[in-house]
């Protein structure tokens, strides 16, 4: 039985426009230890994805249809002390902007003491604290800061102590929303490893969602790209490298520099992403799209699986049978 | 030097190097001057008082002030040195404790509103917004009108002209700070709603609600002496600038200056104290000017 078994899920906003359907049936799954990248353009669903497993979408979204199962329970059924309880035992997560994800007036001990007292509450003060002390070491803050407020600390440290919250009572499944979006580009690096390297030592799943497909081929043995709310393409980080099926995940690799190359041309995918309340007929992707065909402006594909055990939505790799 | 905290802010060093902070210091210190100066004048005031501030006929009727009577008397013959030194209990008490009713009520119900939000935020809003509506002096007058006399009933009138304001300021902070990553993050450790509430929302709001507290002991004095004015307040064996100044309003066509002059400076000095350390402390508290 995987760890995190996602089924159907569909999650909609209702705004003022309609309502929007940010997250459209997707399904996956995710084992003990396993490492998920998510990518996919601003706007693509993937951080509401991210937040409906742990059930924090804003007011105006809801899940509307679909399971999703951790460790074999349902939690969409769940009550909200139900799931309260399992936030930051069960499943954790890192939020995109270290610098607002902390509270001012509190010292970073006291987030840890907290989060490890409301999870354990026989544990003593004492104890909570020698154990923020270690889940701060295992971060790389030293243990004499734990003192300190939030706002004297930088935002690689921030995001550091985030990471510290989040796997210090070992979750099974620790949730990245960008971590390192707020972050400059070496600081993001080490903090991307450390996530990985924490995750590893402590056997805990990571879903990394960015909109980096650079970071999460590095990182993640697994890839899935969104696209407007659909998964259009599932395949382990090295198919996925070498041999892109989706003309969208071509599209995003072919943005990513390569080093080898001395005058390389960064190509871009023209167009910007469909408007979620005016989607355009069939497949969602075809009016960017370089190799579109006829028929995929008068249906959607569905996601076909090839034999490597990928999965790919594009009429390029059969399902038009149907 | 040991350092107290408060909220999770240093108050004494603040209040040590106040001078150094530039006119909002100045301005806390100088309130405070006039404030404790005026409390202590108060609570020594029966020991310090050259006579009976209630005694009738001490001295002569309408009397300028003189060596033997520095701030002359009244038309009942009282001495107004000793009614100013003694006159302002009851305003002291009073504003106390009618800002702590609105603490005790206002911040709670702002809390507690805006926090479930729904039909119990729209309630809340619209009782409040109503009270809004009158005039806060019309509305205090009618409230103590109905109550009768007394400092518990002024400060009850005064607290209900005064708890929008409250309402107001905590709910419009909760409303930002609940949307703010750190409360949702919160939420995604799985800490339990009384804890967001208590612990994250709360001391965000404590600057704020300071603020409006010590700005609002400025208007609760005003409205205290106002009451007192119009007869609402405290019945008149009790010495009070109020009363002073209806007597001196009437006594001012015969020429009797002094007897409206000095209460009148007394209340103006103790509203002019509040309000310097309410503006000066919300500067201060204001955690972006820090540096």
């Amino acid at each position: 039985m995987p760890l995190l078994e996602v089924d159907s899920l569909t999650v909609e906003y209702w705004t003022r426009r309609g309502i929007i359907r940010a997250v459209d049936n997707v399904s996956f799954a995710l084992d003990k230890g396993e490492m998920l990248g998510l990518v996919g353009e601003s706007g693509s669903g993937k951080s509401t994805l991210g937040h409906s497993l742990v059930r924090l979408l804003p007011t105006q979204g809801s899940i509307v249809g679909g399971h999703i199962r951790i460790g074999g329970k349902d939690v969409v059924g769940y009550s909200e002390e139900e799931m309260r309880s399992i936030r930051g035992e069960k499943i954790a997560f890192v939020f995109q902007d270290p610098m607002t994800s902390l509270n001012p007036v509190k010292k970073i001990g006291e987030h840890l003491v907290e989060l490890i007292q409301t999870h354990k509450p026989n544990v003593s003060r004492e104890e909570a604290l020698r154990f923020a002390e270690a889940a701060l070491d295992d971060v790389g803050i030293s243990t004499e800061r734990i003192n300190d407020y939030p706002h004297q600390f930088s935002g690689g440290m921030r995001q550091r102590i985030m990471i510290a919250l989040a796997i210090a009572l070992n979750p099974d499944i620790v949730i990245a929303d960008e971590p390192t979006t707020a972050l400059d580009v070496i600081v993001q690096a080490k903090i991307m490893d450390l996530l990985r390297d924490l995750c590893d030592a402590h056997g805990m799943a990571l879903i990394l969602i960015t909109h980096d497909i650079s970071v999460v081929l590095e990182r993640c043995k697994k890839v899935i790209v969104m696209y407007a709310g659909n998964f259009v393409e599932c395949a382990d980080s090295v198919s996925l490298h070498n041999d892109p099926k989706h003309p969208y995940t071509q599209g995003l690799l072919r943005t990513v520099p390569n080093i080898e190359l001395a005058d390389q041309r960064l190509e871009s995918i023209t167009g910007s992403p469909p408007d979620l309340l005016d989607l355009p007929s069939g497949c969602r992707f075809w009016p960017r799209c370089p190799q579109a065909m006829k028929v995929c402006h008068m249906k959607g594909p569905s996601m076909v699986e090839l034999e490597n055990g990928c999965c790919v939505r594009c009429f390029l790799y059969g399902g038009l049978e149907q | 030097m040991e350092t107290r905290r408060i909220f999770g802010m240093r108050i004494l060093p603040r209040f040590t190097s106040l001078t150094k902070r530039g006119i909002a210091g100045w301005m806390v210190l100088l309130g405070s001057g006039i404030v404790i100066s005026i409390v202590v004048m108060t609570l020594i005031a029966p020991w310090i008082s050259p006579h009976n501030p209630s005694a009738l006929n001490v001295g002569p009727i309408r009397s300028p002030p003189s060596p033997q009577f520095p701030l002359g008397t009244n038309h009942l013959g009282q001495d107004m040195l000793s009614r100013v030194l003694c006159g302002g209990a009851i305003m002291l008490q009073v504003s106390v404790l009618s800002v702590l009713l609105c603490l005790a009520i206002g911040v709670p119900i702002g809390l507690i509103s805006s926090y479930v939000g729904g039909a119990v935020d729209k309630i809340c809003s619209l009782v409040t917004d109503s009270i809004y509506a009158f005039p806060g002096l019309v509305l205090a007058i009618t409230i103590a009108a109905m109550l009768g006399r007394g400092a518990v009933n002024m400060a009850v009138s005064i607290a209900v002209v005064y708890i929008p304001s409250y309402f107001r300021i905590v709910r419009s902070h909760v409303l930002t700070i609940k949307e703010l990553q750190y409360t949702v993050a919160a939420k995604a450790i799985g800490a339990k709603w009384y804890t967001i509430l208590f612990r994250y929302i709360l001391p965000n709001v404590v600057p704020s609600i300071l603020s409006v507290a010590t700005v609002n002991f400025a208007d609760a004095t005003l409205t205290a002496a106002g009451l007192t004015f119009v007869g609402l307040g405290v019945t008149k064996d009790i010495p009070d600038w109020g009363w002073d100044l209806t007597d001196g309003r009437a006594l001012l066509p015969s020429g009797a200056w002094w007897v409206i002059t000095f209460p009148g400076i007394m209340i103006i000095l103790l509203a002019l104290g509040f309000t310097l350390i309410g503006e000066g402390l919300s500067e201060l508290l204001n955690p972006r000017l820090e540096q």
